[in-house]
């Protein structure tokens, strides 16, 4: 079939499939935006007037973008602000800077950078950045210098917001909300975050400047939706290099979408999450399953792809274990039963260990004590058992610990486990040890 | 007296030569040169009249330049004083003004003074040495500078602006020093000698060899006489003196701004000559007239005939001496006329309130009351001889500046009223109606005070007449008439009115200073598309209704911004120093109002009714660390760049230290709560200068928290702040209604019920402008939107406002849960079946994931792996829908509910 194919289309099959995976990469890394993100109509054409009448009247705005994780905060804003940036006006007036609450950490960095992505560092000559007071001055001196009329609109976009509320003083937050209500140069400050009570974390001062607009991204999407979300995103658009190919290609993925069994799995992703992030790196993982022989996404693509995302991560360490460790985690789950989450040390540990030697009298797993000692530090090192905070330093055998795995996961575990003795796996699930 | 800051080498001064001339008012002898010699330098100096002399200051590398114009000793031969006219270097220039020079300032070049009020009067001994001074044509360049000692001049300066001098500016100095001077020697009283002499502190110079009568005494005589009676009873005037004292003066005083506005059209010459009949003469005229009293009591006989048959040749005497100070306010030759053949009528008048006059004189005569009436009251007697001059209504002027009701607040607030009843009256007849009712009736009572007060002033001036002949009444007539150009504006001046078109300009272009490439402070460049213009009526509303607007004016805040504007205006005519603590929460106009009263005081001084001051402002908020208040306040004083520590010792030295020319510096602090440091040395600073004898420093300390100086402040700290508090209480409905109607000013954009919805809801939870104005904004927004061709979107409606509120008031918890996933909200579920379980409020990951495993069982789903449902708890987490433990605990993580958990049934029940 991929045979025939090949001599049909316009161009060799490789070729479509590099860039069927190079066009749909870029869709799932964020690199290019979907047009017209939907169900977000509302807040959309919000941000977009305020920008616009930032770029265009001089108004200076502040706002708050405020949506869990991966609810599509910064596309909003990236695609407001490429629409926008299409018109002449705002182009040849908005000046952008871009701050991060997590590589800005402080303010002083963070001025720094404001300097920078204002270009104004050169306007100093060679005395660029001087202490952290004469920058903050500097810049303000710079923002009030200018007025609603005549100087260039700033946009700031403050993405982690709540970081910068952790700032000391929240002094930079102060001075960019006072700017925006205050005679001086038009500033936008647009702040992105996932936290909802991102208002409480403001001084009442910097409240106060805040014009206490939010736009709020929740989506209320239903499954259906959803499906046609997915479909959205494989499909390929109708200017793709071989029509033929993509015709192809979009009739698989339909049928594919309206498979059961990848409707289950989709079902499931959905209910854990209606971001699309997740959704992104499933349909990545699909993707690159993808090649020459098999030019299309089968559901059993899909359904591996899920289990991969939906595998748990300390069940895959376990596996890893050798005998030893594994019996120690199990004598910890039975203590763990027995004394209903307390903690234990290395001492108890190791006698419940002995008591099940003794019990079975098989030489077989009886090992010398400072291999059990490793054994179990190296549980510590995997953060698989971790001690008690605030338990004084006392010998290492005495040290309380805690669990860190659930016993669900101890018992998956086992029954992955390659080669596992059976009379371990009957000692893990015996209600007494 | 001064500048005893330094001595490097010994100088010896001493008189060459017998004194000129004596003095006889204040038994000076003047001399005509000083000669200075060095120890352990041969040869000496002489300094003479005319000279250019550096006198040393506070600067040792920038001595003060200045040119003598007179050298006197006392009798006793102790003390050596020289009278000078002042030049200033550029770093004597108010920082914020050097831009006005718009050039780069030559190393050498200095600056002619013009400026108000400053002592003329220097100790010889703090006279350094000779220099050479040029002037320089405006046009030509600097000459290079051959030796170390040529000082150059081109621009005088008068503290206001700089303008360009000719040399025959300069000379004029010269020709007037010797007849005219003005001033009154500061001796040490010496004991008197003879009866006549009964007030020893005060000598005036008078070098006519003749006792004639002083022209300036005859003139005052005619028209104040009242007032320097008054003056010099000083504080002992009564109350009532002192509540019509704001109004005399501020009438004085815009007569006087009126005067200097004719004044700038004249040629320079005549300027010159003006300057000094300004109020830096003022209290030396005034104590002068009180000499001249004494003196002429002797000759009062002859000198009452000959005045009162009014002979021909003492008129044509009084005709030159008067002429250069007439010239003032008259141009025409014909109107100096007129104004001397009243001179022998005023002479009668003189003599017909002579019986007031012993009683002065006594009264005066005690050295201490007079020494204080110069040093304490002279900014206000500043104003005093602008008064006289003209013929405006005079009242006695009160001793004390302190004066609660100032005219110029009034005006303003009187201006708000005006317009906010225009406003009312327009748009909401019914619903404000008990407001106005409070309103109104003081507006009456203030312009009825101000109206009886002139009506005073008034029937003083008619009874004064009253003692006049027939023949006296026609001539004030016609002196009036002559008059005319004056009278009408002083009489308009107390209407409230006046200020208004004067204010708004200046408001509304704000004054651009040139930039010197050289202080290139870096700004946002410019837009290269121009904005653009509102289109409609809601884009129109909207502008006007943002925060940043500055509106015409600051309703529901009269009373805060009298208050403030007195406590600073009397602080600035005293020349004293003071704290004053503002607190309230935020949005309650704290900061405006107090820009307001600068910009009012400002204006003030720009049309001469109060001296210049310097307006600072901080901001705890705009610095990163406490001690950069020092910095902050030293690099808008003086330009100067220094570290915290070095400025903190440059401000305490120019704080503590006296210097001529000081003018009074305003310094607002705003959030102050965070110039907190652990010793307070900061505020400590801040509030101890205040109380300094030369700092003439005003503090206003804003913060939001009323009991900040009695929660943060140690007593000492506390203690300086002083008790001097005011407190802004939050708006209520009726005034966040009149901000926004007074913001719209006429904008018909909203209906009337969603304006008061917005208010009231605003005024129930915090009572902040900010946040009504922007939800009117919003509102506004909505509107536009809502309407399907925004150019026909109509008012904005109850339904806009409410959204409005609805989306910034309303919190998003409840909707975050019904949006979020099927698995998210099955865990909280499960939090709260844990949570039921336990009885607590708290429970671990591992506990509520079994009653999740065990829920995802009863909704019939897949069962949930822990991965997965730690997932879900952290995405819980961080929207704030629940507390977490650092996600490093795992499954031992203690989970908490950020939201009530009848919010959580209610937001999954709704599904």
């Amino acid at each position: 079939m991929s045979k025939r194919k090949g001599k049909i289309s316009h161009q060799p099959l490789g070729e479509c499939i590099t860039q069927v995976q190079r066009i749909l990469r870029e869709r799932y890394c964020q690199q290019k935006l979907a047009k017209g993100l939907d169900g977000v109509g509302a807040q959309h054409k919000h941000l977009e007037e305020l920008l616009r009448r930032t770029a265009v009247y001089g108004e200076s705005n502040s706002v708050l973008i405020v949506g869990p994780r991966g609810a599509g905060k910064s596309s909003l804003l990236r695609s407001v602000l490429q629409e926008l940036l299409e018109e002449k006006e705002v182009q040849e007036n908005l000046l952008q800077v871009h701050l991060n609450g997590l590589l800005q950490t402080d303010d002083r960095i963070a001025l720094k950078e404001i300097t920078r992505q204002l270009h104004l560092e050169n306007v100093v000559g060679e005395k660029v950045f001087g202490s952290f007071a004469e920058n903050l001055a500097f810049l303000l001196e710079a923002l009030k210098k200018g007025d609603r009329t005549s100087s260039r609109p700033v946009l700031f976009v403050l993405d982690e917001f709540d970081l910068f509320a952790h700032h000391k003083n929240q002094t930079l937050l102060y001075n960019l909300f006072d700017v925006s209500q205050s005679t001086q140069a038009p500033v936008a400050v647009v702040g992105l975050t996932c936290r909802l009570d991102v208002l409480e974390l403001l001084e009442k001062r910097v409240k106060s400047r805040f014009s206490h607009r939010q736009i709020h991204l929740l989506s209320g999407l239903t499954f259906s939706q959803y499906l046609d979300r997915v479909r959205a995103q494989l499909s390929l658009s109708d200017d793709f290099c071989d029509s033929r190919f993509a015709q192809e290609w979009n009739a698989s993925v339909k049928n594919l979408i309206e498979d059961k069994s990848v409707q289950d799995v989709l079902q499931r992703h959905f209910d854990c999450s209606k971001d699309f992030r997740s959704l992104h790196v499933l349909l990545m993982l699909c993707l690159s399953r993808v090649t020459l022989a098999k030019p299309t996404i089968k559901a059993s693509d899909l359904l591996d792809a899920s289990r991969l995302c939906l595998a748990d991560c300390k069940t895959n360490m376990l596996h890893g274990l050798s005998i030893v460790e594994l019996c120690l985690i199990i004598a910890m789950k039975h203590l763990n039963d027995v004394y209903e989450g307390e903690p234990f040390n290395l001492q108890m540990v190791h006698n419940e260990f002995k008591k099940f030697l003794q019990r079975k009298s098989n030489s077989m797993y009886n090992f010398s004590p400072p291999v059990i000692v490793k054994g179990f530090e190296h549980l510590q090192q995997l953060e698989l058992v971790r001690p008690v905070d605030g338990s004084p330093k006392t010998q290492r055998e005495y040290q309380m610990m805690r669990l860190m795995v659930d016993r669900s996961q101890i018992m998956e575990a086992l029954q992955k486990y390659p080669q596992c003795p059976t009379d371990i796996k009957q000692w893990a699930l015996s209600a007494f040890a | 007296m001064k500048y005893l800051t330094r001595r490097r080498a010994k100088r010896v001064y001493e008189w060459r030569g017998k004194p000129l001339s004596f003095n006889r008012k204040l038994k000076t002898y003047e001399y005509g040169s000083l000669v200075i010699s060095m120890e352990g330098v041969p040869g000496t100096m002489v300094i003479q009249p005319g000279q250019h002399i550096l006198i040393e200051g506070e600067d040792d590398d920038n001595p003060y330049v200045a040119r003598v114009l007179q050298l006197f000793g006392d009798e006793n031969q102790e003390q050596k004083k020289a009278l000078v006219q002042w030049f200033v270097r550029l770093s004597e220039v108010p920082y914020s003004k050097r831009t006005l020079l718009g050039r780069e300032p030559h190393p050498k070049e200095i600056f002619f003074y013009q400026g108000p009020s400053c002592e003329n009067e220097v100790d010889a001994e703090s006279i350094l040495r000779a220099v050479q001074v040029k002037h320089v044509d405006n046009a030509a360049p600097f000459p290079d500078s051959d030796t170390e000692e040529t000082l150059y001049v081109k621009l005088s300066w008068d503290s206001r602006r700089f303008s360009v001098l000719d040399s025959a500016q300069l000379q004029n100095v010269d020709e007037r020093c010797p007849p005219l001077t003005r001033t009154k020697p500061s001796l040490p009283p010496s004991p008197p000698r003879s009866p006549p002499a009964a007030t020893p502190t005060s000598r005036a110079r008078s070098l006519r060899s003749l006792p004639t009568p002083d022209p300036e005494v005859i003139r005052r005589a005619a028209t104040a006489e009242v007032q320097f009676s008054s003056a010099s009873v000083g504080k002992a005037a009564s109350v009532e003196v002192e509540s019509l004292h704001s109004a005399t003066k501020l009438s004085a005083s815009k007569c006087l701004s009126a005067k200097r506005r004719k004044m700038t059209s004249r040629t320079p010459g005549v300027r010159k000559k003006l300057n000094l009949s300004s109020p830096e003469k003022s209290k030396e005229d005034f104590l002068n007239q009180l000499l001249d009293e004494e003196l002429n009591s002797e000759v009062k006989l002859a000198h009452r005939l000959s005045s009162s048959s009014s002979s021909l040749p003492l008129s044509s005497a009084l005709t030159c001496s008067l002429t250069p100070l007439r010239s003032a306010r008259k141009n025409s030759a014909a109107e100096a006329a007129s104004r001397l053949k009243l001179a022998p009528v005023r002479l009668n008048r003189r003599s017909s309130t002579e019986d007031d006059s012993p009683s002065e004189t006594s009264r005066a005569s005690t050295p201490s009351r007079r020494k204080e009436v110069k040093s304490v009251k002279e900014p206000t007697l500043g104003v005093l001889p602008e008064a006289d001059c003209e013929s405006s209504p005079n009242l006695p002027v009160g001793a004390t500046p302190r004066s609660s009701k100032r005219k110029s607040a009034m005006k303003v607030s009187s201006r708000i009223r005006k317009q906010l009843n225009l406003l009312n009256s327009q748009f909401d007849p019914d619903s404000d109606g008990d407001d106005e009712d409070e309103f109104v009736p003081s507006k009456k009572e203030l312009q009825s005070s101000s109206e009886e007060e002139e009506e005073d002033h008034h029937s003083d001036r008619e009874e004064e007449a009253g003692f006049d002949s027939d023949e006296e009444v026609v001539r004030k007539r016609r002196r009036s008439s002559a008059a005319a150009p004056q009278t009408p504006r002083s009489r308009q001046k107390p209407r409230p009115t006046t200020r208004t078109p004067r204010k708004t300009p200046s408001r509304k272009a704000p004054p651009s200073t040139p930039r010197t490439p050289r202080h290139a402070t870096p700004s946002i460049p410019n837009r290269l598309l121009p904005t653009r213009q509102p289109a409609n009526v809601l884009e129109e509303a909207r502008i006007r209704l943002h925060v940043s607007a500055v509106p015409e004016s600051l309703p529901c805040r009269e009373q805060e911004f009298q208050d403030i504007y007195s406590f600073v205006e009397s602080k600035i005519l005293d020349g004293t120093g003071g704290c004053m603590y503002i607190s309230g929460v935020p949005g309650t106009g704290k900061t405006a109002t107090v820009h307001e009263v600068m910009r009012c005081l400002q204006h003030a001084a720009d049309v001469d009714e109060i001296s210049p001051f310097h307006f600072i402002e901080i901001n705890g908020m705009k610095m990163t660390d406490p001690h950069q208040a020092y910095v902050q306040i030293l690099q808008k004083l003086t330009g100067q760049k220094a570290t915290a520590d070095h400025a903190a010792a440059l401000l305490e030295k120019r704080f503590s230290n006296p210097a001529p020319r000081k003018e009074t510096t305003v310094l607002l602090v705003d959030e102050l709560d965070l110039l907190w440091t652990r010793k307070q040395n900061v505020m400590y600073n801040l509030f101890d200068w205040p109380s300094r004898r030369h700092a003439r420093l005003v503090v206003l300390a804003i913060a939001n928290t009323m009991d900040l100086p009695e929660r943060i402040m140690i007593n000492r700290v506390a203690s300086r702040l002083g008790l001097t508090r005011m407190s802004f209480q939050p708006y209520t409905f009726k005034q966040l209604q009149q901000i926004i109607t007074s913001r719209l000013n006429k904008v018909k954009a909203f209906e009337e019920d969603a304006l008061q919805l917005v208010s009231r809801k605003v005024a129930a939870l915090s009572g902040d402008a900010r946040r009504c104005l922007d939800i009117c904004r919003r509102a506004t927004e909505i509107c536009e939107h809502s309407a399907a061709d925004p150019s026909a979107a109509g008012l904005v409606a109850m339904s806009h406002v409410m959204e409005a509120l609805n989306e910034m008031f309303s919190s998003a918890y409840i909707t975050a849960i019904k949006c979020a996933s099927l698995q998210e909200q099955l865990f909280l579920r499960a939090v709260i079946a844990e949570f039921r379980r336990l009885g607590l409020e708290e429970a671990t990951f591992q506990q509520v994931l079994v009653q999740h495993q065990a829920l995802c069982r009863v909704e019939g789903l897949q069962p949930i792996g822990v991965s997965e449902s730690l997932a879900v708890c952290q995405r819980l987490g961080a929207c704030r829908l629940l507390l977490l433990e650092p996600s490093r605990l795992g499954v031992l993580q203690r989970v908490r509910l950020n939201v009530s958990q009848d919010d959580v049934l209610y937001a999954l029940k709704a599904d």
